[in-house]
């Protein structure tokens, strides 16, 4: 195939660097993984059980184009409670099939060709191509160890020019587990409101926050009409192929989205949507429990990777730790590479996710502390042989 | 507190919260660290029943004394005051019918406040003390992913 057919928008986006390791690691056998970026949990039986419950009773048709309104004032309930932000049912929430959708829509809906999006980096591999394929142009900063990966307010002003239309915030953040204080939002909620700007703020991993609380970006005075709150169920319900996420927002800015939505998604699935219903009825107790876990795996898998002498800043959030490995004098993909070879442990390099990841691995911790326990041995003796 | 317990309940070989801990075995809140096995895995046939017992209370002692006898025999593996038909519920495990049911003819049902057994043995168990015993379900995921 020459190619000829496909557009160049297309071919200008690189395939994702993640590909390459999945296709190494599937030419493996007994590999432990900690290269995945979903839970290691089942969607808890509850919530299994309302989305069969669900479709016996035949529940199978289209939904509203926003979503069930069951689910959309679940969801308006959830957030003025647990962050002091109100969004009606009727025109400010939209729900999408997952964060990637809703990711999707946010851009096209306020991107005009040649638009700058600032996407502070490392972050989750989808937000460039999706700028890209909505004919914006990303604008990448770098994040860094010594800001603990918080981008700064300065960073982001000093980014800013006369085509700048919105910001990227995704914190908890994937891969470096970084989160962001309440001061360091205000700050840049400050520079965001003297340059006119937008933000889109993935907080998808909201509730998997460890040390600190998180601050809803929309919650900050004045924050609301600026932010598309990107947030779901996959990480925090364990529900990544229900596909089921949401959108919030102005009247404005939900009612372009559902504009898109409505023609090229129609609406999220139904039965996952039951089963979002479900998560926000009753799912907290089972919610806590997983939190509870990744914690416990969090302070192993950390404490594991400086025990070795390998510098891990301490990951606040998500369920990724993000240890440097340039003292081995080895770049992240020879690392990655090799360790996978020699000692069968898959982790993601971390210029996956941003040019200033190189020199890093993102190791998630979604995995049975077994696992952990085994792959910290494996990783340790890889490093011992270099 | 409860925090603890479950967590312990559902895996006591977790790296310990110690001081905590050895408090609440101290005062008797944890008893014991159990081990569910399946001994079907492991070759070995047992067989279990779950024996209805109706007893002719005695008031002087209530149920205690005839229950606390009852818990006394190894093959007695559990024993419940329950509601309903009857008073007792036990479980007794053997390794054949045969066995399990000349233990309760001769040691359970010959007992003098024992007015009658009914004697269920269990074909399969597929959970135990909250333990799911049949093929745990698993997802299939990728071994990396974004
Ligand atoms: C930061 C971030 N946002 C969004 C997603 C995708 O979420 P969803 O499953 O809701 O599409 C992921 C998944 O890895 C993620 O890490």
């Amino acid at each position: 195939m020459s190619g000829k057919y496909i557009s160049e928008l297309v071919k200008s986006v690189p395939p994702s660097g993640i590909r390459k390791f999945f296709d190494l690691v599937l030419e493996m056998e007994d590999v432990i993984s900690l290269g995945v970026g979903e839970p290691d949990f089942v969607t808890p039986w509850h919530i299994r059980e309302a989305c069969i419950y669900s479709l016996e009773k035949g529940s199978t048709s289209y939904t509203s184009n926003n979503g069930l309104l069951e689910l959309r004032e679940l969801l308006s309930k959830y957030i003025s409670s647990e962050y002091d932000t109100v969004y009606a049912p009727d025109n400010e929430l939209l729900v999408t099939t997952g964060v990637s959708e809703a990711a999707d829509l946010a851009f096209r809906a306020i991107i005009n060709p040649g638009d700058e999006v600032i996407i502070p980096e490392p972050c989750y591999v989808s937000y460039i191509p999706a700028v890209v394929f909505a004919c914006g142009k990303p604008v990448p900063v770098p994040t860094y160890q010594e800001d603990d990966f918080r981008v700064t307010s300065e960073q982001i002003e000093e980014s800013i020019t006369a085509k700048t239309k919105a910001v990227v915030l995704s914190y908890p953040n994937n891969p470096t587990g970084a989160i962001m204080g309440r001061k360091d939002l205000e700050d840049i909620a400050d520079v965001v409101n003297e340059h006119d700007l937008m933000v889109i703020s993935d907080e998808v991993y909201d509730r998997l926050t460890y040390n600190g609380t998180h601050t809803c970006f929309a919650s900050l005075p004045g924050m609301r009409d600026r932010t598309i709150l990107l947030n779901g169920f996959s990480k925090s319900h364990a529900m990544t192929g229900l596909r089921v996420g949401y959108a919030a927002g102005s009247d404005e800015i939900i009612g372009a989205m559902t504009k898109i939505h409505q023609y090229t998604m129609l609406c999220a699935p139904i039965t996952a949507q039951i089963g979002a219903i479900e998560a926000l009825k009753n799912g907290d107790g089972e919610m806590k429990k997983m939190v509870r876990e990744y914690d416990r795996r969090r302070r192993l898998v950390v404490g594991g990777l400086n025990k070795m002498g390998l510098d891990c800043f301490e990951p606040k959030g998500a369920f990724y730790a993000f240890p440097s490995i340039k003292s081995t004098g080895l770049t992240s993909d020879e690392f990655a590479s090799r360790l996978l070879k020699e000692q069968k442990v898959a982790v993601v390099p971390g210029e996956v996710f941003g040019e200033c990841g190189a020199g890093y691995l993102r190791c998630s911790y979604a995995t049975s502390r077994e696992e952990l326990i085994e792959a910290l041995a494996r990783i340790e003796t890889f490093i011992d042989s270099i | 507190m409860k925090e603890i317990l479950e967590i312990i309940e559902g895996n006591p070989k977790i790296e310990p919260v110690a001081s905590k801990i050895k408090e609440m075995e101290k005062a008797g809140i944890i008893r014991k660290y159990k081990t569910v096995i399946d001994w079907e895995k492991a070759g070995e046939e047992y067989v279990y029943a779950i024996i209805e017992v109706k007893v002719a209370l005695r008031s002087r002692t209530g149920y205690d004394a005839i229950a606390e006898r009852l818990a006394r025999f190894d093959e007695v593996r559990s024993v419940h005051l329950i509601s309903g038909d009857h008073d007792l519920s036990l479980t007794v495990r053997g390794s054949s019918m045969k066995e399990v049911a000349f233990f309760v003819a001769e040691k359970i049902a010959t007992l003098e406040q024992v007015q009658g057994t009914v004697t269920h043995f269990v074909l399969r168990t597929f959970k135990e003390d909250g333990d799911i015993l049949f093929e745990k379900e698993h997802s299939e995921r990728l071994l990396v992913s974004p």
